[in-house]
């Protein structure tokens, strides 16, 4: 019971990590079919926010720092999304092909700007000291960085939804992505639409990499390592579905976890993927998929 | 609702100055023309110098055969296609350079022939991501709307895409109707539609040019229709213009030879 437990655990935590990651392709990818490359460089942007702030705000302030973090990592890479949509995908709309080996060199040579800032190595950034030890239940330990990362992501999750089904800017966010030209038509100026719905989507990103501060060292490809695994969230779940990336992040997790320990990590991610691809042979369009009498 | 006639500047469209837009047949300024428009799919030219003028108030009805161009015209006209030639002037603004969307905040509203809207998002919230980007943005339009379509009433909860064809199409003009336009463009709108449906489509037309004022450019493929509601018509052939006049000396054989198969 205790390993069940633990397991868990341990899956909900690794769910977390890549839902928060894929709730900005929920945005990008999901929403506007623009599969960015370049996602998990915001999230080394976000990460190396942290490590900025920290060292400008001190040693004292570590808490202070985390927090504000948070919103400045955002906006970090809310601005990098949008020069990236302004200045290439938005020529790249309809050319997925393109799109995906433009934003991946952008990626490799954020990569190597991160290199050329901070040092090739790995750095630390300090985890404020009220996350420090756990919480424990029916004998098993859960991190408190862990359980931060599971609130924010519920914050996360509950902020978008509120946004896509109850703000005028999600409204007009869901008109353009379900029929471009009748909302351009419509008086939607859906170029606006775009950049907002790409900043949105990048600042998550951003987000996400001050969440993983909390879970080890960073370095200039810490996006890499996560984000081909928070794309097979986005596709599972279905695209632009939060709820099914919710499911999906929590399934793989689970999965992830419960095989890792009957196994070892490759083995178990290499059954991850079977699984996934398995799956999809079943079901193309993902856990859910919107219908209408048109598309049913 | 009020066809508003007060100036509606916006931004990006230049204004032409008195006497430069082309007169009407009666020496007024139309509220609405469009001059010598050409358009071409990358090489092939499919309209070739149309020129028509909707009066303020006026019911303009433009006929032709399948393919001839009609939706070509209007999808030209909300800035949908790009134009090879022309100018497209609403009340004196030129808007051939202008975006769909300034078009629309400057007073044009276009109902598709593909009616099917934004399928995932409700009646209600169909209606009210076109009215949060209007220009007024005033609430009362959306009941407005709905009273010239009060089958709809009912089913503001419900996914567009779940709507029957003529349901569909109701939603489609309402939706135009909530922006408070000052000409509304309407593209086939009883094509494919069921009878009964058909009668309240075409009422509500009526009731929004007759009671309401409002100027109308409707492409439609029936003579019998055209008699009915429209002051003017224009009948297109191969992308040019066959024949235009007032409908009340519409030579009836002669546009149903243009129209017929």
């Amino acid at each position: 019971m205790e390993i069940f437990v633990s397991q868990v655990l341990a899956g909900l935590g690794v769910a977390s990590v890549l839902l928060l990651i894929a709730l900005g392709l929920t945005f990008t990818f999901g929403q506007m079919n623009v599969i960015n490359m370049a996602h998990g460089e915001f999230i080394m942007a976000g990460a190396y926010t942290t490590y900025v702030l920290q060292g400008l705000l001190g040693a004292s302030l570590v808490g202070l720092s985390f927090l504000i973090s948070l919103p400045v990592a955002f906006m970090v890479g809310g601005v990098l999304g949008l020069i990236l949509e302004r200045t290439l995908i938005r020529h790249l709309y309809g050319r997925p092909l393109d799109t995906l080996l433009v934003t991946w060199g952008v990626g490799l040579m954020l990569q190597q700007l991160a290199r050329d800032v901070f040092g090739a190595a790995n750095v630390q950034v300090k985890t404020p000291a009220w996350l420090d030890g756990g919480l424990t239940v029916a004998g098993v330990t859960m991190p408190w960085n862990r359980l931060f990362i599971i609130l924010l992501v519920t914050a996360a999750v509950v902020a978008i939804w509120a946004f896509v089904n109850k703000l005028p800017n999600g409204r007009q966010m869901r008109a353009v992505m379900q029929n471009r030209p009748l909302a351009s038509a419509s008086g939607i100026a859906t170029g606006r639409v775009d950049r907002r719905t790409f900043m949105i989507g990048s600042g998550l990103g951003g987000v996400a990499g001050v969440a993983i501060t909390l879970l080890g060292s960073i370095g200039p490809t810490l996006g890499t390592s996560y984000i081909i695994d928070a794309f097979l969230v986005v596709v599972v779940g279905g695209l632009g579905q939060v709820r099914g990336a919710v499911l999906a992040a929590v399934a793989l997790g689970l999965l992830n976890a419960f095989v890792e320990y009957a196994s070892e990590a490759s083995i178990a991610k290499a059954l991850l993927l079977v699984a996934i691809v398995a799956f999809l042979q079943f079901r193309p369009q993902g856990l859910f998929v919107r219908r209408t009498r048109a598309v049913a | 609702m009020n066809v508003r006639s007060a100036e509606t500047a916006v931004e990006g469209g230049s204004r032409l100055a008195k006497g430069e837009g082309p007169p009407t047949r009666n020496g007024r300024q139309p509220l609405f023309s469009v001059q010598d428009l050409e358009v071409a799919y990358e090489r092939t030219t499919v309209v070739f110098g149309v020129s028509l003028e909707v009066p303020t108030h006026g019911l303009v009805c433009l006929m032709g055969r399948n393919g001839v161009g009609k939706s070509t015209v209007l999808s030209a006209i909300m800035g949908l296609l790009p134009i090879r030639a022309g100018r497209i002037v609403l009340d004196g603004l030129d808007m051939t350079d202008l975006p769909p969307y300034k078009r629309v905040r400057a007073g044009l509203a276009y109902v598709p022939q593909q009616r099917l809207g934004f399928p995932y998002l409700t009646v209600h919230e169909n209606l009210v991501a076109v009215l949060e980007a209007s220009r007024h943005r005033d609430p009362a339009a959306i009941d407005e709307a709905l009273d010239i379509f009060p089958r709809l009433k009912p089913l503001l909860s419900r996914p567009a895409g779940f709507l029957s064809g003529g349901q569909q199409q109701q939603l489609a003009i309402a939706r135009a109707l909530v922006t408070r336009p000052r000409l509304l463009l309407l593209d086939e709108p009883t094509e494919g539609i069921q009878p009964s449906i058909i009668l309240e489509i075409e009422d509500a037309i009526e009731k929004l040019h007759a009671e309401r004022g409002m100027s109308i450019l409707l492409v439609e493929q029936y003579v019998e229709f055209a008699l009915r509601l429209a002051d003017s018509y224009v009948v297109l052939d191969a992308g040019e213009v066959a024949a235009a006049g007032d409908t009340a000396e519409l030579d009836e054989a002669r546009v149903r030879r243009l129209l017929s198969v």
